[in-house]
């Protein structure tokens, strides 16, 4: 690859991650004053909280690469379901508390992972970005693992709904560890994280995990794909539409 | 059926290597761990502290108010104890 | 009867205490009243602050920028960790948060009336920061000198962090007002909306209040509930001006013989009409509450019984 096209495919990679940190970040969100308790508001804020912090680092970074007068904002509100690139997983809806905490769970077990390799990128920034999310994630990632021990451990109920979550959310996990093209170049290059390598590891850990909150993995008889092409649910559209509606309301103003 | 409530605990924060825990409020947790991440998100948002300590409400043994009479009063003749009770001369009064 | 000369003296000592501006604490004597008061001040003030996460929250999802968005997420966080350190000092009068919800869910317990107000424009976002948060920040500062240690502690603690409420309110509203046409029509409609509840957050005039005689006496409120207005109306006249917006005030003038800005009639039947249930979002707000709380039963049950699986575990154990 040219300096050229690979300094575009890194602004792909950085918009890529934007997208997925803003999603989730907005999914997250809905949770405040929402939450089961007080101090669970309070906890859901901030990791949300870190999402967003995450998606304005990786939209600055793309905002630079492009050099074209667009800012994170341009990014993250003037783009349209088809340009967003996140993994389908984030932008599923919220569900019950069950659900958050697995899909959380299954997303920072893939970003310890992924965010781990990402700080031995030889891109400066982005090895940058890595390094601070891998701290948010660490503790993201030790709730989420205590959550879903706390609810599969937990009452009939809550076993029941963890499982079920589980079982909703499975189909849309493999498309983190399928790598397209220009993920698997810019990984050659010493940029990016082949994905296909962090699968044996998660799988393990989640089996481990899975034990302890008396849970057991779905089979893999189903899955959905397309994220990374713009290929959508008919969640995003509903969710950008409100993440993008004042801003949109009112073009080229300043907030 | 009676709504589950959590267990409440006192929270203790150092705001900085070298000085004391401080108490700062309390919150539910189901437990230990579960406090300390509490009070981590929701004392800590503004990077209050760099050590936390949780204690269960109801592991506190506290003096009473009738107690006190007995408790702190007897110290109150004890001038003796402090600095300035001491007259020093001039010369010498920075000990 | 020696019973009553013991109280007498304790009694005494509390208003011993009270007078000598020494804090009283949790585990001192105090009159019932007292504590019911504080009880009653305390939890409606954490109140307060959970339900006016709904408002703003409303914006959370839909805040025009991601630098907002952020700045919002961590102000309405703020609120939830203020509603817990005052839940937090209300539970050291020995009333479990669970009870205070419930009294909130029932209807027993009051909150502040101001977030019976729609959240209609981004406009509001700004003019609830600014003007809500202030008011709010007023009388907050005058309760870090109320007499009950928990609480002054607690409200020291929450104004520390408050200020950056009304500094982002402002902030947009500054942003709007330098903005497009739309955006300044959208600021003046948000003050214009927001100013005269701001101003009846205080609570009503001194000579109709209810309970502000005693609550003065016994040094829970610092303050009566005209001057913290009269404070609150002074410091917003230059804001509103160097907005370049129109005081939503028409009577406003300064009053040079008393030193503070004389102002317009308020509206008190609104006021009352709000807190009687008339205003847009009373059973919205309640019911938001309701519906969350319960939606998280089954996860309060599920902590509960994990709980007590592993004590049961580590009891088999030994």
């Amino acid at each position: 690859m040219s300096e050229d096209d690979l300094q575009q495919a890194t602004l792909e990679l950085a918009l890529r991650l934007g997208d997925d940190a803003l999603v989730l970040g907005q999914r997250l969100s809905e949770w405040v004053s929402n939450a089961p308790y007080l101090e669970e508001d309070i906890a859901c804020a901030n990791v949300a909280l870190d999402f967003i912090g995450r998606a304005r680092m990786y939209y600055g970074y793309a905002a630079e690469l492009a050099a074209d007068g667009r800012c994170e904002d341009d990014f993250a509100y003037l783009r349209s379901e088809r340009e967003f690139h996140n993994y389908l997983i984030l932008e599923l809806p919220r569900g019950d508390f069950a659900f958050t905490q697995v899909r959380q769970l299954l997303v920072d077990l893939y970003n310890s992972g992924f965010l781990a390799q990402l700080c031995r990128s030889r891109d400066a920034t982005l090895a940058a970005i890595a390094a601070k999310a891998m701290k948010e994630t660490r503790y993201h990632l030790r709730r989420s693992r205590e959550w879903v021990v706390r609810l599969g451990d937990g009452t009939e109920e809550s076993k029941r709904r963890t499982q079920q979550a589980l079982e909703e959310l499975w189909g849309y996990t493999h498309e983190l560890f399928e790598p397209d093209t220009l993920e698997q170049q810019l990984a050659q290059a010493g940029i990016g994280v082949d994905t296909r390598m962090l699968k044996a590891h998660w799988q393990q850990e989640l089996e481990a995990l899975a034990r302890e909150a008396g849970l057991h993995l779905p089979q893999n008889d189903w899955a959905v794909r397309g994220g990374r092409t713009g290929y959508h649910t008919e969640n995003l559209g509903h969710l950008l539409m409100e993440l993008q509606s004042i801003h949109r309301a009112y073009p080229g103003c300043q907030w | 059926m009676a709504d589950s409530q959590l267990e409440l605990f006192e929270v203790f924060i150092r705001s900085k290597r070298g000085l004391d825990h401080k108490h700062v409020g309390s919150l539910h947790a189901q437990d230990h761990a579960q406090a300390l991440e509490y009070a981590r998100d929701c004392y800590t948002r503004r990077s209050e502290g760099v050590s936390i300590w949780v204690v269960k409400s109801s592991d506190i043994c506290a003096s009473q108010e009738e107690d006190s009479e007995c408790f702190f009063d007897p110290s109150d003749d004890k001038p003796y104890r402090l600095a300035g009770y001491y007259r020093l001369p001039d010369p010498v009064d920075n000990m | 009867m020696q019973g009553d000369a013991n109280d007498r003296e304790l009694e005494h000592s509390f208003l011993r205490r009270i007078g000598e501006e020494q804090k009283i604490e949790p585990k001192d004597w105090m009159p019932e009243a007292y504590r019911q008061s504080l009880l009653r001040q305390i939890s409606q003030h954490a109140h307060s602050e959970v339900i006016g996460m709904q408002p703003e929250g409303n914006y959370l999802t839909r805040a025009p920028s991601l630098r907002r968005k952020a700045v919002l997420l961590a102000k309405v966080q703020d609120e939830a960790g203020h509603g817990l350190y005052l839940y937090s000092a209300a539970e050291t009068l020995g009333t479990p948060r669970s009870e205070m919800i419930a009294a909130l869910q029932s209807g027993a317990a009051k909150y502040a009336s101001i977030f019976n107000y729609p959240a209609q424009t981004w406009g509001d976002v700004g003019a609830i920061g600014w003007l809500v948060d202030g008011a709010a920040i007023v009388n907050q500062v005058s309760l870090q000198r109320t007499s009950y240690g928990p609480y002054a502690r607690g409200m020291v603690r929450i104004c520390k962090e408050e200020s950056f409420h009304q500094r982002q309110g402002y902030e947009i509203m500054l942003m709007l007002a330098q903005g497009s046409a739309a955006q300044r029509r959208m600021a003046q409609d948000s003050l214009n909306r927001f100013y005269w509840p701001a101003l009846m957050m205080f609570g009503p005039t001194d000579s109709a209040s209810a309970h502000s005689a005693r609550a003065m006496q016994w040094k829970i409120k610092r303050e009566t509930n005209d001057e913290l207005r009269q404070k609150f109306i002074d410091q917003t006249v230059p804001q509103i001006e160097f907005l370049g917006l129109q005081h939503p005030d028409p009577e406003i003038c300064w009053n040079a013989e008393r030193n503070h800005y004389d102002h317009g009639e308020i509206d008190w039947d609104e006021f009352y009409a709000v807190i009687n249930g008339n205003g847009h979002c009373n059973r919205q707000r309640l019911a938001h509450h309701i519906r969350a709380h319960r939606a998280g039963a089954w996860v309060r049950d599920a902590v509960a019984a994990h709980q007590q699986k592993l004590a049961q575990r580590t009891a088999a154990a030994t």
